[in-house]
């Protein structure tokens, strides 16, 4: 497959749409909601590549850097970067893109709901998938509230160009990875005006606890979360009873909304009723840590999900859209040691207990 | 308090009105002046009222044998006995850790393999274990109290007995002590090893899910044919006779057992019916005691008909409107083992799947007992006890030492004995007995004193806080725990804190009830806030929408039944009957573990 632009359901393999966009393919596969919206695959950043670095002497530079020299890198990197947010586009990339972005303001038979020019979100979609990818996620970026394809297409080179920002250069410099085989699809997908959003662990992410979900959500966009804006609610749902066992409500001080027609993220103070009222009733937290285990029985293993509560009415199921799903690594990477191994006769344990010396 | 801690025993001065409570307890339960250096709890479960004279006994014999048990019998490594103090009538505890590796080590070699015959052998030591305790019980039926007549029977002299009654005073009230006794051993006889067996489990669950709450790890040990359940269950299959055979309109609200039982009487064939089956339910369900069997007040619903006669109306009630729900077992077992396998699932792997089995697999083996024994002991055996005490308290108000049968157990038992033996010699003499004179003052002073004593308010810990906390009941019955001991250390003002024993959070009005003799007085709908609650509760819990109590931990009786019922409940809370107000608007966390007055 050599298209440039892929339909979101439709991604599957990560070194095409890149860890994220592969993803969020696969929930939706799933049956899992998430927004709708279309990948630019790693072919479309390779054919972009071509006409920004033809001949790969701009990223041989790079990769000549040595990795201590933080200047030498920095002056190499900015030089890559300007040359791919100032290249155009190679026609057939940014058609196809053009031609996606403007099939996702459309509703089906309905086209005085249509828009012209949706908002979207634009996110880098990274194609290394080994171990290193989870400290490399938060080095690339992610632009809320775009709007018109000439800002897509803007973004969508700025999120390619995040590949060469000086954190991940020096990265990359440190491991002494090549940097020719380096690529990245880009996701687009509709943005969502969500009444509450955050993050959701399928296992305790303090004890590593398999047994529960724990939540994590403020007012508006997820971003108040990311960016440490807000003290978060947190939620503690056990898997196995449903019970929610544990509540903090946190001081949601700030609220972070996204202007429609690209205006992107605006910053406001959260009214005072808000602050400290949960941004999620017990319904919605249930439905929530519901999907996370669907996910998560999907997988086969623990996750680290963003999520997205739309605020329209019906069930709390129906207004979930997950955002984001990855194997949790803090807790996968450690050693689990067996709590304990069965014994000659179940007394056994009991003597062994208060055998020993406290 | 000067020192990081609670305050010291010594510190503790006498109430202003009742400095001389002492008078009233035997000298070895006062505090010593080394007891400064050790941690001591209010044992607010049992003794959450100040203690009459006669009633510490219900303290001196148990601790005799809980720690006999512990220390001397199964040689438990880590922990000898329980001691208990008593100041200002109310009791303390410490249980005495063994801490020294060496001797934990030479402990560990012969608790091994008796420790270990018990729990291989449990169904069927259980079995015996029954027919022991239903021997005892038979057995304190069956003591006769001399109504010293005035000359003894002919029997004496023609069958050349010898003995003449005046000498059974004392032979048989201490005969009452000495089953009272026997039946304590054999309470604790397999109790601590239950408790051992939960405490394992536990400390599994909480290592294998950090966030498991202990009200769930109850959840998945609890049994669900057990003996506490029972009571109620007979009285809602008599609300349901009682509207079957059309006799349902004498069980108002508010009415008179005895008037309900003359009504009855009068109806004929149907009366008779429903009479024949509340006689058959009597005998032995009857005998669940309205409280825990530590106080003399304590009665059985035979002794006094009232509580059960309170919850009948509402049952019937219910009977006529369909709502009457039978206890959902099916449901509850499939629910149990849903959880269950929930968790086991989660154990990644099979070794330690297999080791979860076996731990479960033996708290399932103990539950039954561990539940099942309060209505053996203190409630069958308990109220039996009391009742002969009782009858013995009936001849002394006769002969004119007492002025009523109750006001024996203002006498502390030794002092009971004098009275005997001084009656034994005077009816000899044919002279009327000096107590007479000498117990009524000292009956009205106490009495006095109790009334004072009851408004102190006990601090919950004495002494520094301990290093480990090694005994299997301190934890699991008590709730005693290291986060316990912080949160009265450091009381919330405005929340208080116990162990989320059932999980919801609901709002409504408190009933804040002293006593099982109170529950009349609840409403459909309100907060039961009480400071400890026993299986004759149980009718309660049907009416309620949460409970919260002072005392106790995830595997005590409030924290099993409000799970059954799907009730919110905290329980261990250290004093919410004292600040919480019946009206008060309260909100109950069973998912946290805290209540909160609004």
């Amino acid at each position: 497959m050599t298209e440039f632009v892929l339909p979101l359901a439709s991604a599957d393999d990560p070194a095409d749409a890149g860890g994220k966009g592969a993803s969020l393919g696969e929930l939706a596969r799933a049956g899992v909601t998430v927004p709708p919206g279309f990948v630019v695959t790693v072919h479309g950043f390779l054919a972009a590549m071509a006409a920004v670095d033809p001949d790969g002497e701009l990223r041989a530079e790079v990769e000549a850097v040595a990795a201590t020299d933080l200047a030498a890198i920095a002056r190499a990197a900015a030089g890559l970067r300007s040359r791919i947010t100032a290249t155009p586009l190679p026609s057939s990339v940014a058609l196809a893109i053009e031609s996606a972005y403007g099939a996702l303001g459309a509703v089906p038979d309905e086209a005085a709901l249509s828009v012209a020019e949706p908002d979207v979100a634009v996110r880098s979609s990274a194609t290394m998938e080994d171990s290193a990818a989870a400290s490399f996620a938060g080095l690339q970026d992610t632009y809320l509230g775009v709007a018109g394809a000439a800002g897509v297409l803007d973004h969508v080179r700025r999120c390619w160009a995040s590949l060469y920002n000086d954190e991940s250069v020096t990265y990359r410099r440190r491991l002494d990875m090549p940097e020719r085989s380096l690529a990245m699809a880009v996701v687009v997908q509709l943005m969502v005006r969500p009444r509450a959003a955050g993050v959701m662990f399928t296992r305790s992410p303090v004890s590593g606890d398999r047994s529960v979900v724990a939540i994590e959500g403020t007012w508006g966009l997820g971003s108040a979360l990311v960016a440490g804006d807000v003290t978060p609610d947190s939620f503690i749902i056990s898997k196995i009873t449903g019970e929610i066992t544990g509540r903090r409500v946190g001081a949601k001080d700030r609220v972070h909304s996204f202007l429609p027609n690209g205006g992107g993220v605006a910053v406001s103070d959260t009214p005072a009723s808000l602050r400290e009222a949960p941004c999620l009733t017990d319904d919605e937290i249930r439905a929530l840590s519901s999907i996370g285990r669907r996910v998560e029985a999907h997988y086969g293993t623990p996750q680290d999900i963003e999520w997205a509560l739309l605020d329209d009415e019906g069930e709390p199921a129906d207004r979930i859209v997950l955002l984001q799903s990855r194997p949790e690594t803090v807790w996968a990477a450690r050693a689990a040691t067996p709590v304990a191994a069965p014994k000659a006769r179940a007394a056994d344990h009991v003597l062994a207990l208060f055998g020993k010396p406290k | 308090m000067e020192h990081d801690g609670f305050p010291l025993p010594s510190q503790i001065t006498d109430v202003p009105g009742a400095e001389n409570w002492r008078s009233m307890y035997q000298y070895f339960t006062r505090f010593q002046p080394d007891d400064d250096k050790r941690f001591w709890f209010y044992n607010s479960m049992h003794f959450p009222e100040p203690i009459p004279a006669f009633d510490s006994v219900t303290s001196e014999i148990p601790y005799q044998a809980i720690g006999a048990n512990t220390a001397r019998l199964f040689v438990f490594p880590t922990t000898l006995g329980i001691e208990h103090r008593i100041v200002n009538g109310r009791v303390y505890i410490t249980a005495n850790p063994v801490l020294d590796p060496a001797e934990i080590g030479r402990r560990a070699e012969v608790f091994g393999p008796r420790a270990g015959y018990y729990y291989e052998n449990w169904n069927s030591l259980y079995e015996g274990w029954k027919e022991r305790v239903r021997g005892l019980i038979a057995e304190i039926e069956a003591i006769e109290v001399p109504q010293l007549s005035e000359w003894e029977d002919a029997s004496v002299v023609f069958e050349s007995k010898g003995v003449a009654q005046n000498h059974y005073l004392q032979e048989n009230f201490a005969k009452c002590l000495a089953l009272y006794s026997k039946m304590w051993h054999h309470h604790t006889e397999m109790l601590m090893l239950g408790y051992g067996a939960y405490v394992v489990f536990f400390e599994f669950c909480n290592k294998a899910f950090p966030e498991i709450s202990d009200q769930t790890v109850g959840r998945m040990v609890a049994g669900i044919d057990v003996i506490m359940y029972r009571p109620d269950d007979e009285l809602r299959s008599l609300a349901k006779l009682a509207v079957d055979l059309g006799v349902d309109d004498l069980f108002t609200e508010g009415c008179a057992a005895d008037d309900v039982l003359a009504g009855l009487e009068a109806r004929g064939e149907a009366g008779g019916r429903w009479l024949d089956e509340f006689a058959k339910a009597r005998d032995p369900w009857f005998h669940v005691s309205t409280g825990d069997g530590f106080y003399h007040h304590h009665l059985s619903w035979n002794d006094d008909l009232t509580v059960p006669f309170t919850a009948l109306p509402g049952y019937i009630a219910a009977v006529r409107a369909g709502s009457l729900k039978a206890r959902p077992t099916a449901q509850l077992v499939e629910e149990r083992e849903r959880i269950a396998n929930g968790y086991r699932d989660l154990l990644t792997s099979d070794d330690e799947k297999a080791a979860f089995d076996q731990m479960l697999g033996l708290c399932r083996l103990v539950f039954p007992f561990v539940e099942d024994h309060k209505f053996y002991c203190e409630h069958w055996f308990t109220t039996r006890f009391f009742q002969k005490v009782r009858a013995f308290g009936a001849l002394l108000a006769r002969e004119g030492m007492i002025a009523e049968a109750d006001d024996i157990f203002h006498l502390h038992h030794t002092e009971v004995d004098q009275a005997l033996s001084d009656l034994a010699l005077a009816w000899a003499a044919g002279t009327p007995p000096l107590g007479g004179a000498h117990f009524p003052p000292i009956i009205a002073e106490r009495k006095r004193m109790l009334k004072v004593l009851r408004d102190w308010s006990p601090p919950p810990a004495l002494g520094p806080v301990p290093e480990g906390l090694n005994d299997p009941a301190v934890r699991m019955l008590w709730g005693v725990t290291a986060d316990r001991i912080q949160s009265w250390l450091h009381p919330d003002t405005e929340e208080m804190h116990g162990v989320a024993a059932s999980a919801g959070i609901v709002e409504g009005v408190a009933r804040v009830l002293q006593d099982v003799n109170e529950i009349g007085e609840i409403r459909e709908g309100e907060i039961l806030v009480c400071p400890v609650t026993a299986p004759s509760w149980a009718p309660v819990f049907g009416k309620i929408k949460a409970a919260v109590s002072d005392i106790g931990g995830a595997m005590s009786h409030a924290a099993i039944v409000a799970r059954e019922y799907g009730l919110p409940a905290v329980v261990g809370t250290g004093d919410a009957t004292k600040r919480i107000r019946t009206g008060d608007r309260i909100r109950v966390d069973g998912d946290r573990g805290t209540v909160r007055v609004l």
